[in-house]
């Protein structure tokens, strides 16, 4: 089972976490430090796979994790889930982010928080892998959206009279882009 | 408020704590539209746990949801279920929940199997009577669904392995399909057909395949087909390899899957790369256990492997050695442990056994000790010291093994000791304290000089002080000038506790009679605990029997107590309605909670029935009587028509009794109660002594697991009489009645009675009558359908359950079918022959007649309660009474009434405990309320209901 999903960036600043089971505030806030202080000090060719800290669950959960540009992927899993599979199910994370956002960067995490989540929650759900393949996951993202968009038109359309304009954050500055594209078309 | 939610969610994300926008996600989730509630939900699957109480507040949302015909939104619901439900509102959402197993929308499917997934590992009694439905989803047309209700699978398999083992075929089947490729090219990853899916198929195979030869030899073909196919080179292929190699292992051996495994790991452990060394290494932990040798194979990649500068690998190549300890290398592997150790706090104990002799024992915990110290988990050291004080079998070798503790500890001692941990520090003074004087060549004046010193050190914990002047105390026997020293100078210290033992060790080191008769008795009192400890506390049974009989309650475990708390607090999640037909006009009620007092008059809606019942178990029914009981027990008595014995003794209860006095219930009526507590004390005092309460238990659990029941139902061998024949064209019969009976449930003995009559008659065709021929006293009794067990040309039996309310008769019919005279009719009966799990119900349950009146009193006494939905038989015109006679007929149910979509059941144990049900039409569902002052006689009945309403046909 997944206990924990969580991003950071490089600096340790929590971009998305996700627990499937119940910490006080504090404690997540802390296993989030401990698990960046654990994972960045790891040199980039050694293995994924550590230990998990003291805080969630000791020797017998294991964090996997990996480092695109500016951003770390930890799962925090317990014994049952394979090494590898999970690894491989951080790869499919991100491409399908990629595939969603476009060209995804630590910026579409922050702004997105929600889509992110959403994502997240057709892949994983209460802790169990719900769904590997990622044309199905982006289906349904996407229809989702679609359903959203055609309400937020309608609504639209209602305040249309009262000039009101949806913010535009389309010319953002990407930041790291260029990284997480070199590591993902790594075979 | 979207945009905000969102932000809240960054903002405690970040750790700042956004509590005040938890009650905002709900009525987001509640009101919005689609949009608004998707992040209403995600808001609150992020913000509340299981434990919260705003949580209460989504369940008519999540119900509405669930309900709702907009895909996203059932998703979203499903979603949320998932995630945060907690137990008790489970029953609320499961009939919804289960419907959804059925929905034309593989997603909705998938996420309904996941949801019950999680609620079976909530709370598994729950959802068992789903467990055909998840073998559905198993064979769904949907990989996806099938592929979430493998989750579930691997952990029932987990759980009971033996359970399953039909299923293997299945599984096997299904890996097969995977690899040759039958799944939409949309399951493929970088070219594999569904890997994920695969490494939870081979997971359970290797489960299912542990230890049975039968299982495995099924699954081998498949295992070398997905070993060939894995030969791709990316890290999932890598994956499911591994799970292979681990599978073969795991099930029954076979040389040439072992052969190609162990090639396997080979490359992995060669692998240049990083992540398939380190499960190369975890494979071979693994594979070692049952064959040493392959790790010679690999020596020199292990060598390599201990000095990676990665922290992970090192771990696990540790891990490895630890799995090849054996006498000759323990020390090699200790040392590079021990290495290992400086960084890190992590060493597997159990290496030491094969320690090669005492001197290297010591030193090495010695090492380990000043090295771990503090860090090390507190088992270590108190193995350590249970190991030295218990010893082994030969006395001579643990002296010496003590005497060289003693030793190299002195050592260590007289050098700098001020930067040893603590723990260390502890265990030295215990061992210097019991062990000192096995040294004979050592002045103790010595080692009291120098724990003296020890005490003195700045850096040493109060509590390691304890620990030393604890084994001073010990060895200061004859050198008063030393200790009294020593404890004039800590009696004026600032810790109470070292203050005390201070002046205790002046008084002893004072008085030597008293010394030792304090060690003599210490000793004498460690030996008495050590031997036999009364878990039973049977010296206490006088004072409770005196609480008792004083009027105090009997006790009751804590998860009894913390239950009926929950229950007190438990909210009714269906929506409202008018409850029993119950008159509870003239009841007065207390609240437990509050003091106040409350009255509530009939005809209440649902939830203050409920509450009103609740607390109804407790007060019962005093007509014109006021009782207020408070947290803190006795409040307030205005009790009138109680004896007056009850009321100072039950004010005046001693403290050990408080608990038990807040607890305290009158359940009875003030002219029995006395009686009646000697009753109680007396059922109390058989609790203690783990008597029939316990037995009744396990032997409803018992019947729950469809066990074979206790109750042997010997084989037994009968003789009848032959029947004479009364005129050459008639057939004969030979009627046989045999009574069955048990004259206590668990008895089970059964008496055989010879036939009584033997009646001639003409049996019609097909025989459907014979019930016709029973005896007349016989003949009023409700029974079942003759149902026919066997028969040949010549006999047939069949057989008929009569009901007692003392006991089952099983009456079997032998008739003859020809037209011969049959002599000497042998019959030999062995209880495989009966529906056990039927029959054993029918033994243990009767209906209970009772008058609505009756029915609503005793309702009120009961305290364990159950809800659950269940199926209706919906086809009939009046579901309710074709389902409620439908259980009837299965169970030996007595319908007490139906008042519209309302109906009340009753049975009793054979032992008198009664159960009341209560039944409602709910939608398509019969919303069920069982009641019963047993704890799991209602799980029991619930249980053989599903049952009888799955058989029902429609």
């Amino acid at each position: 089972m997944i206990k924990a999903i969580l991003i950071f960036n490089n600096h340790g600043k929590p971009r998305l976490s996700k627990f499937y089971e119940h910490y006080t505030e504090d404690t997540e806030q802390q296993i989030i430090r401990e698990t960046f202080h654990l994972v960045s000090k790891r040199d980039e060719n050694i293995c994924n796979f550590l230990e998990g800290g003291l805080l969630i669950g000791g020797s017998d959960n294991k964090l996997i994790y990996r480092h695109y540009a500016t951003l770390y992927f930890v799962f925090c899993v317990d014994s049952s889930e394979s090494e590898l599979g999970i690894l491989d199910l951080i790869q499919v994370l991100v491409e399908t982010l990629d595939k969603c956002f476009e060209n995804v960067c630590e910026l579409d995490l922050i702004f997105h928080v929600d889509k992110v989540h959403n994502i997240l929650a057709e892949m994983v759900m209460g802790g169990m892998v719900l769904e590997t393949n990622m044309s199905e996951i982006i289906t349904q993202v996407e229809a989702q959206g679609k359903m959203e968009k055609s309400e937020l038109c309608a609504f639209l359309s209602l305040c249309r009279p009262l000039s009101f304009s949806v913010p535009d954050r389309t010319g953002r500055h990407r930041l790291g882009s260029q990284g997480l594209r070199r590591v993902l078309c790594r075979p | 408020m979207r945009e905000i939610m969102v932000r809240a969610m960054y903002c405690e994300m970040l750790g700042y704590d956004a509590s005040f926008t938890y009650i905002h996600a709900i009525k987001l989730a509640q009101q919005g539209g689609v949009l608004e509630k998707r992040v209403g939900y995600l808001a609150v699957s992020l913000f509340l746990n299981e434990g919260h109480e705003l949580l209460l507040l989504l369940v008519n949302t999540v119900l509405k949801d669930l309900q709702s015909t907009n895909l996203i939104e059932a998703c979203m619901a499903l979603t949320v279920v998932a995630q945060v439900f907690p137990k008790d509102m489970i029953p609320a959402v499961l009939p919804l929940v289960e419907d959804k197993l059925s929905h034309p929308k593989e997603i909705i499917r998938r996420k309904a199997v996941l949801a019950l997934y999680k609620f079976y590992l909530i709370a598994p009694n729950q959802v068992q009577h789903i467990h055909s439905k998840f073998r559905k989803a198993l064979c769904d047309q949907d990989p996806g669904v099938m592929t979430s209700s493998l989750h579930i699978y691997l952990q029932l398999i987990t759980e009971s392995p033996d359970g399953y083992k039909d299923l293997t075929g299945s599984f096997v089947t299904i890996l097969k399909q995977v690899l040759g490729g039958k799944l939409p090219v949309d399951f493929n990853y970088r070219n594999v057909p569904a890997p994920w899916l695969q490494l939870q198929l081979l997971r359970i195979l290797s489960l299912l395949g542990r230890e049975d030869q039968s299982t495995s030899e099924l699954m081998y073909e498949v295992l070398d087909e997905s070993l060939r196919r894995a030969e791709m080179n990316h890290n999932i292929t890598y994956a499911i390899l591994y799970e292979c190699v681990k599978a073969v292992y795991t099930i029954h051996p076979k040389a040439e899957l072992l052969e190609k495994a162990t090639r396997c790991i080979g490359n992995f452990v060669l692998s240049p790369k990083i992540n398939l060394k380190y499960l190369g290494l975890k494979a071979l932990t693994y594979v070692v256990q049952h064959d040493a040798k392959l790790a010679l194979q690999h020596q020199m990649t292990i060598i390599e492997c201990l000095d990676h500068t990665d922290f992970t690998i090192k771990r696990e190549t540790l891990e490895l050695l630890f799995r090849i300890t054996n006498a000759q290398n323990v020390t090699v592997i200790v040392e590079k442990m021990l290495d290992f150790l400086h960084v890190s706090c992590y060493v597997p104990m159990k290496t030491l056994t094969f320690a090669p002799d005492n001197s290297w024992f010591i030193q090495t915990m010695n090492d380990v000790f000043s090295t771990g110290g503090d860090l090390l988990q507190q088992d270590v050291p108190n193995n350590f010291l249970r190991l030295l004080a218990e010893g082994s079998e030969s006395k001579e070798e643990d002296d010496q093994l003590r005497l060289y503790a003693v030793d190299s500890y002195l050592t260590v001692l007289k050098g700098d000791a001020s930067h040893l941990p603590q723990r260390f520090l502890q265990l030295m003074s215990w061992v210097l304290g019991e062990y000192a004087h096995l040294q004979e060549s050592v002045d103790q004046r010595e080692v009291i000089r120098l724990l003296t010193q020890l005490l003195d050190q700045r850096s040493v914990s109060s509590e390691t002080r304890v620990w030393i002047l604890s084994a001073l105390t010990k060895i200061s026997e004859g050198q008063t000038d030393l200790i009294l020293d020593l404890a004039e100078g800590l009696s004026s210290s600032q810790d109470t506790v070292l203050r005390q033992q201070a002046q205790e060790l002046r008084q002893l080191s004072q008085d030597s009679q008293l010394y030792e008769w304090v060690l003599f008795h210490l000793v004498a009192l460690v030996c008495v605990f050590s031997s036999q400890v009364d878990s039973s506390l049977s010296f206490l049974d006088g004072f409770v029997s005196e609480a008792l009989a004083a009027g105090a309650a009997p006790y009751k475990p804590p998860h009894q107590r913390q239950q009926e708390l929950c229950e007190d607090r438990a909210l009714n999640l269906e929506p409202y309605s008018f409850s029993l037909p119950v008159s509870l006009s003239s009841c007065s009620i207390t609240d437990r909670q509050s003091p106040t007092l409350l009255s509530i008059s009939s005809g209440l809606s649902g939830n203050s029935t409920e509450l009103s019942q609740k607390a109804g178990s407790s007060t019962l029914i005093l007509e014109g009587v006021k009782r207020v009981w408070g947290k803190d027990g006795y409040l307030q008595q205005k009790e009138t028509t109680a004896p007056p014995v009850d009321e100072p003794s039950a004010a005046v209860q001693p403290s050990g009794q408080q608990e038990a006095a807040e607890r305290l219930e009158p359940q009875l009526e003030p002219s029995t109660q006395n009686q009646d507590k000697q009753q109680l004390a007396s059922s109390l005092f058989v609790g203690l002594g783990a008597g029939s309460s316990i037995t009744t238990d396990s032997f409803l659990y018992g019947s729950l697991l469809e066990e074979e029941p206790a109750t042997s139902i010997s084989a037994f061998g009968h003789t009848p009489k032959s029947s004479t024949a009364n005129g050459p064209a008639q057939n004969k019969d030979t009627k046989e009645d045999r009574r069955a009976n048990t004259s206590h449930i668990l008895g089970g003995d059964m008496v055989i009675v010879r036939p009584n009559t033997i009646q001639d008659k003409h049996p019609p065709p097909g025989s459907s009558d014979l019930t016709a021929l029973l005896p007349a006293d016989l003949k009023d009794l409700p029974h079942s359908d003759v149902s026919s067990l066997t028969s040949d040309p010549s006999l047939s039996m069949s057989s008929c359950r009569l009901f007692r309310d003392e006991a089952l008769l099983l009456v079997i019919f032998i008739s003859n079918c020809t037209e011969t005279v049959i002599k000497d009719v042998a019959v030999q009966l062995t209880c495989e022959e009966l529906e056990v799990c039927y029959s054993f119900f029918s033994v243990t349950h009767r209906p209970l007649v009772v008058t609505t009146e009756e029915y609503g009193k005793l309702w009120l006494s009961l305290s364990h309660d159950v809800k659950q939905n269940l199926k209706l038989l919906t086809d009939a015109r009046d579901p309710l009474r074709t389902t409620l006679n439908a259980l009837k007929d299965a169970l030996q149910l007595h319908v007490v009434d139906i008042i519209g979509s309302e109906g009340i059941v009753a049975c009793r144990l054979l032992s008198g405990a009664p159960c009341l049900l209560h039944c409602r039409v709910n939608g398509a569902a019969l919303a069920m309320w069982l009641r019963s002052p047993h704890p799991v006689l209602p799980y029991c009945i619930l249980y053989h209901c599903q049952r009888a309403l799955a058989q029902t046909p429609r």
